[in-house]
């Protein structure tokens, strides 16, 4: 069982996240539609997770911590997938191959289970980011 | 007594879906039901009277919280920050109308600042390839009515737009296509098994970043070239049947999304997919049509191209004189270059969709929110001008995705004495005008040097 994996990230919409988003990026469902990751069932045994578990993924400029859970869309082993929005972005490259578009698919990550760890709310990743946040709100 | 009002167009995806039926209550305040729309399309018609909205600017106070303000007085602080930034960015425009869009060109102009719109980080690399290569494409009627094969590549409509496949591409039965799905055949490729590859007849599951690969390897093939044993993680028997497939189709489209824009390759990937098009029309009739994603964000590339030749990453720090570059004028790279100094968000929320760097770095200086909803962009900005929900409450002019424009209507008025993005932007050009006007008035008048008369 390996302590962590690397793995090739992709971000793109969840039909789950767009209803959540229209309703509100401060929702409990846009918390719960868009703090997750998708892995193939060869990844997630080689971390040795269980479903719902917390995991931090890390990139090249970050790192977040979000939940694992079985999507119901497979990958291949050796590829991931957040949904599109606040998480996915905490680990988004702003590369953009000189044409302005970053790179929200095909980056390297680091996946690695987390204890005693949380998964932090949509507002305090982005007002924590920015020196805004302050506590719970 | 509840009204009905029918062909009610739909500001989410787009694929602008015209056919929707909204229910409002007798007093016109509240929206009580939504026919036909997604489960997308329907949040948004509800959220707009279903929740609190935001009815006045807020301004952000020294203790880090809002405080409420006038229009006049944000019209003002806007206008202000625009006047004094030396390389504004406005960056926006997916969800509001072509009235608003104009608007905000004007203003940004006068300011002299960067015009970006959402494509920047969605199908630019279509603009790109298509300035290259041409967009031999058709209207989403014509793919209704005549395709007899479907091709979704790097795109899910299943997800991103909901009602695509039964409108316009595997279900609707169509004047030629009067079997609808039993007749057409559906190809879907993608790295992942999505809910669009449940539907489809033939899944191929591409490598994550290896589209080139396979789309040139269509391209040997249909030309009757050999090719390897796999390629991009695919049989070369299967890309032989799925090419014979294209090339006896007698209608085809090729719709392509972020699967192909946003891996490495971008421009390239897209830019390969027209030359494979293009191909196929040596053999049959063949289209192309970029899935765009947002309503109306058609309409920017649509707007500011006949306004100033570009659709977007328009550098009009030389005022009329309009520079576009992807790369060096898109708002990611000029966020990470620390080249503008205040952003306007609008009609987007760049808080949560661009990447965490990019964010850190625009917050640097002012940043100001033109949006009806609270989002992550409105919780980090300096000043939130709440507006009218376009679709909803406010009427105007959208693109759908194949550029056929769609006069959107309104079904309930707006929370009282909110305006609509177009009025914001024209208050703030006026005000910009009056700003620059009072700079002229308190320059001392030159004196003219002898032998010159006064106004040579």
């Amino acid at each position: 069982m390996a302590n962590r994996i690397t793995l090739n990230m992709i971000t793109q919409r969840s039909i789950e996240e767009g209803v959540a988003m229209e309703k509100g990026k401060t929702t409990p469902e846009y918390f719960e539609a868009c703090s997750i990751i998708e892995m193939h069932d060869d990844d997630v045994r080689a971390l040795g997770l269980v479903p719902n578990q917390l995991v931090r993924v890390t990139s090249e400029c970050g790192s977040v911590v979000v939940k694992t859970v079985r999507g119901r869309q497979s990958l291949y082993p050796g590829l991931a997938f957040i949904p599109q929005g606040v998480w996915a972005n905490q680990v988004v490259p702003p590369r953009t191959q000189a044409t302005g578009e970053p790179q929200y698919s095909g980056f390297p990550v680091t996946v690695e289970p987390v204890n005693g760890e949380r998964r932090k709310s949509a507002l305090e990743l982005v007002q924590g980011a920015v020196g805004m946040w302050r506590g719970d709100q | 007594m509840s009204k009905k009002v029918e062909n009610v167009g739909c500001p989410y995806c787009g694929v602008c879906c015209d056919d929707l039926v909204v229910t409002v209550s007798d007093d016109g305040k509240k929206i009580l039901e939504v026919e036909n729309a997604c489960a997308i399309g329907n949040q948004i018609f509800h959220h707009a009277t279903g929740g609190e909205r935001v009815r006045l600017p807020r301004l952000r106070q020294p203790d880090g919280t809002y405080k409420d303000i006038s229009y006049d007085e944000a019209i003002d602080y806007a206008a202000n920050v625009l006047y004094k930034a030396k390389k504004p960015l406005i960056y926006g425009f997916g969800s509001t109308n072509c009235e608003g869009m104009a608007a905000a060109a004007k203003v940004a102009e006068k300011a002299g600042a960067v015009l970006d719109n959402c494509a920047s980080i969605c199908h630019g690399s279509s603009f790109l390839a298509i300035f290259d290569n041409g967009y031999p494409s058709c209207t989403l009627g014509e793919t209704k009515n005549r395709a007899d094969v479907i091709v979704y590549w790097g795109a899910n409509p299943a997800h991103a737009h909901p009602r695509h496949m039964s409108r316009y591409s595997i279900f609707p039965r169509g004047f030629f296509t009067g079997k609808g799905h039993k007749s057409r055949k559906i190809i879907v490729v993608d790295p992942r098994h999505t809910d669009t590859a449940q539907v489809a007849d033939i899944y191929l599951q591409v490598q994550q970043g290896h589209d080139y690969e396979l789309f040139d390897a269509f391209r040997a093939v249909v030309r009757g070239h050999e090719i390897p044993d796999v390629v991009a993680g695919i049989r070369r028997e299967q890309i032989v049947e799925v090419a014979d497939i294209l090339k006896k189709a007698r209608f085809g489209t090729i719709f392509y999304g972020m699967g192909l824009c946003h891996s490495d390759g971008r421009n390239h990937n897209v830019d390969i997919a027209i030359s494979l098009t293009r191909d196929l029309n040596d053999f049959t009739k063949w289209t192309i049509m970029a899935m765009r994603g947002h309503y109306n964000i058609t309409g920017p590339g649509a707007v500011w191209s006949w306004q100033y030749g570009y659709p977007y990453c328009l550098d009009l720090t030389k005022r009329d004189i309009a520079h576009m570059n992807p790369g060096e004028t898109s708002s990611i790279d000029l966020a990470m270059r620390d080249e503008v100094d205040a952003f306007i968000n609008i009609g987007t929320d760049a808080g949560a969709h661009f990447p965490i760097d990019a964010v850190k770095h625009l917050r640097k200086h002012p940043w100001i929110t033109i949006d009806p909803n609270i989002c992550m962009a409105s919780e980090i900005s300096d000043l939130h001008i709440p507006v009218g929900i376009v679709g909803v409450e406010v009427p105007g002019i959208v693109y759908r995705m194949d550029n056929v424009p769609i006069q959107y209507r309104k079904v309930i008025d707006p929370p009282e004495g909110v305006i609509s993005d177009e009025e914001v932007f024209e208050r703030i050009h006026k005000r910009l005008c009056e700003l620059e006007a009072e700079e002229v008035a308190k320059e001392p008048v030159k004196a003219a040097p002898e032998g010159v008369r006064v106004g040579e």
